[in-house]
């Protein structure tokens, strides 16, 4: 079993793809923290935690679920802005939660606009820009997530979790695989359980280019 | 949006049932039929719910295309046809998977060194396009014998290499093949190579699933990336200025996505083992010497080994089944009781003696040989005098009969 363990960078100048130092990805019915195996009860408790411990809680929506393509694509955009609710009626007061799309995965360096949207190709600026500390993906195709979670490692401090409606994503800091609606809702619940129970950071997110 | 799990029990036009794979290659009765190579190549196809297959005639691959093209017209694949040469049908091939097809191409010696920049592109569009490679000669001056100096080309550019060793491995492999590198975390092009003659043109019986089972069809909308989307990478991506850009963000964005294809790779891992019940086959790995090989060398190592018992000695077995993923862990485990390594191959530079060294500890212990090319076959008796040398006994010379 691996040592090597996905966690916030910044960690290095080109951190390795967490696959190649022999990090698996979870079967069905599993997630991952940190690269090691775990339960979805225990995954989903640590996400609700680290989505109220950070100071910029953000989920970036992938056009997977983005556009109304179909009715399954419909129903999760629902749900995820029902996640973005609750976190935000449920942080304290000097959080704020964001909620920031992916429409895309057109490279649009340099002239992305960091406060309307994500890039995979350069997610750091969005990241150092809106001092985000926590993110969520969701509905961005598997490759271009991978991209993204690398990059985000290799240049900030920002704890990344993964909602991958296939098999999941060893480069988050925790990933959940086959996501649904109905998973999308639980993590919206245990985001209100934890309410009041988690201490939130409130410093910035460290990294390189924000600090 | 397609299902694969729908179809599962429904026909196809052509009256198959849409099979579980699992239950297709492992529960289903199994017919022995005498086949060539490539007809074995054929009859897997016909299995195989392909969409598109595109042809270009060399030496050795030829006769598997042809035959294909008669499953074409039998109405067994969606399109087939004739591209203007290795480079074209290769990039074809690319423009049909970009769309959302299940792609299967055949090639072999230069034809796949002629094709050679599109595989990096395949596995970097992440294309889970199928190519069988019947390897043969690819130096001047020409060959068509078998000779496997290709695959080591094909090692480095992002594409899952499987070596099969008999008609049978073809047959099955085939069709598992799809299996894995359709996975979403997977979604890499496969080259499964044989060596050419040997396997294509001789024949030999095949265990082969009933004709009227096919695989589910392929299902784009869980590919890791878009279907063809001109305004999105990699299309986009290949006519963008960024990638044109000299700085750090171009540079980390190319790095992230090249690292990307090789965790698939390594993703694979676990789909291959689940297919092919592992990586390797051993045979009496607590044995001093060890003969390790793909392809047909492990066919003649086994006939090695007989001959080698016959005097007395014991020798094991390990059947490299892919080259990438490599078995790296399996290798070291399976050598570790091992004096002697003894790795034969039919081509002139020793790749996968290099790769065993690169592998394990006190990498010594590998003898790379014996080697053939160029067409040569290689019979036991050389592997079994290699072995005989290295180990200070006397052997007679295979080399001639002298005056």
């Amino acid at each position: 079993m691996t040592q090597y363990r996905v966690l916030p960078g910044p960690e290095h100048f080109l951190p390795p793809a967490a696959a190649s130092m022999g990090v698996y990805l979870p079967n069905p019915g599993e997630a991952h923290i940190n690269g090691v195996i775990a339960t979805e009860e225990k995954a989903y408790e640590e996400a609700a935690r680290q989505f109220l411990m950070a100071k910029v809680p953000t989920i970036f929506p992938g056009p997977l679920v983005l556009w109304a393509w179909n009715e399954k694509a419909a129903k999760k955009a629902t749900a995820i802005r029902h996640l973005y609710n609750t976190l935000k009626e449920c942080v304290q007061p000097g959080q704020s939660p964001m909620l920031i799309p992916m429409p895309d995965y057109r490279p649009k360096y340099p002239k992305i606009n960091p406060e309307v949207e994500i890039n995979p190709n350069h997610p750091n600026l969005t990241i150092w820009h809106n001092k985000i500390d926590c993110c969520m993906f969701v509905g961005v195709h598997c490759h271009q997530a991978n991209l993204s979670l690398k990059i985000i490692r290799g240049g900030t401090s920002c704890y990344t979790i993964a909602m991958c409606a296939q098999a999941g994503h060893e480069d988050a800091m925790l990933s959940f695989r086959d996501a649904s609606v109905e998973k999308i809702m639980k993590l919206a619940e245990w985001v209100r359980k934890l309410k009041g129970t988690v201490k939130p950071r409130l410093t910035s997110a460290k990294s390189g280019a924000s600090n | 949006m397609a299902d694969t799990h729908s179809v599962i029990g429904t026909q196809n036009k052509k009256g198959q049932t849409y099979t579980d794979t699992w239950k297709m290659m492992h529960e289903a009765p199994r017919t022995p039929s005498f086949f060539t190579g490539s007809e074995v190549i054929k009859e897997a196809l016909r299995r195989a719910s392909c969409d598109v297959m595109i042809a270009y005639p060399i030496t050795p691959q030829s006769e598997a295309a042809a035959l294909i093209g008669e499953l074409f017209a039998e109405g067994y694949i969606g399109d087939y046809f004739r591209g203007e040469s290795e480079f074209a049908v290769m990039s074809q091939c690319a423009g049909a998977a970009f769309g959302g097809a299940r792609v299967f191409t055949t090639t072999a010696g230069p034809g796949t060194m002629r094709a050679m920049e599109n595989f990096p592109m395949w596995a970097g569009a992440r294309l889970p396009i199928q190519m069988i490679v019947t390897c043969r000669g690819i130096n001047s001056p020409l060959s068509i014998q078998p000779d496997t100096l290709e695959i080591a080309y094909l090692l480095n550019t992002g594409m899952l290499v499987w070596h099969a060793e008999t008609a049978q491995d073809f047959f099955d492999w085939i069709l598992k093949g799809y299996m894995v590198s359709e996975e979403p975390d997977v979604h890499l092009p496969l080259a499964l190579c044989c060596d050419g003659f040997f396997v294509t043109h001789t024949k030999d019986v095949v265990n082969l699933t009933p004709a009227d089972m096919c695989l589910p069809p392929y299902d784009p909308y869980r590919s890791p990336v878009p279907c063809m989307d001109m305004e999105c990478p990699p299309v986009r991506m290949m006519r963008d200025p960024f990638v044109m850009k000299s700085n750090y963000i171009s540079y980390a964005t190319h790095a992230s996505w090249q690292q990307e294809i090789w965790a698939a790779i390594e993703r694979s891992r676990k789909h291959t083992i689940k297919w092919l019940n592992g990586l390797i086959d051993t045979e009496n790995t607590d044995a001093d010497i060890m003969i390790v090989a793909s392809g047909t060398a492990v066919s003649q190592g086994r006939e090695a080994i007989r001959l080698l018992e016959d005097e007395g000695i014991r020798c094991g077995l390990v059947k490299v089944k892919t080259l990438r993923p490599w078995p790296e862990e399996e290798i070291r485990e399976a050598t570790k009781n091992a004096k002697h390594i003894f790795v034969p191959e039919f081509n002139v530079t020793g790749w996968l003696a290099k790769e065993i060294k690169a592998t394990i500890p006190n990498h010594h212990r590998v003898h790379a040989g014996p080697h053939v090319c160029g067409g040569m076959t290689m019979p036991p008796e050389i592997i079994v005098q290699e072995i005989k040398t290295a180990l200070g006994m006397k052997t007679l010379s295979l080399a001639g009969r002298g005056s």
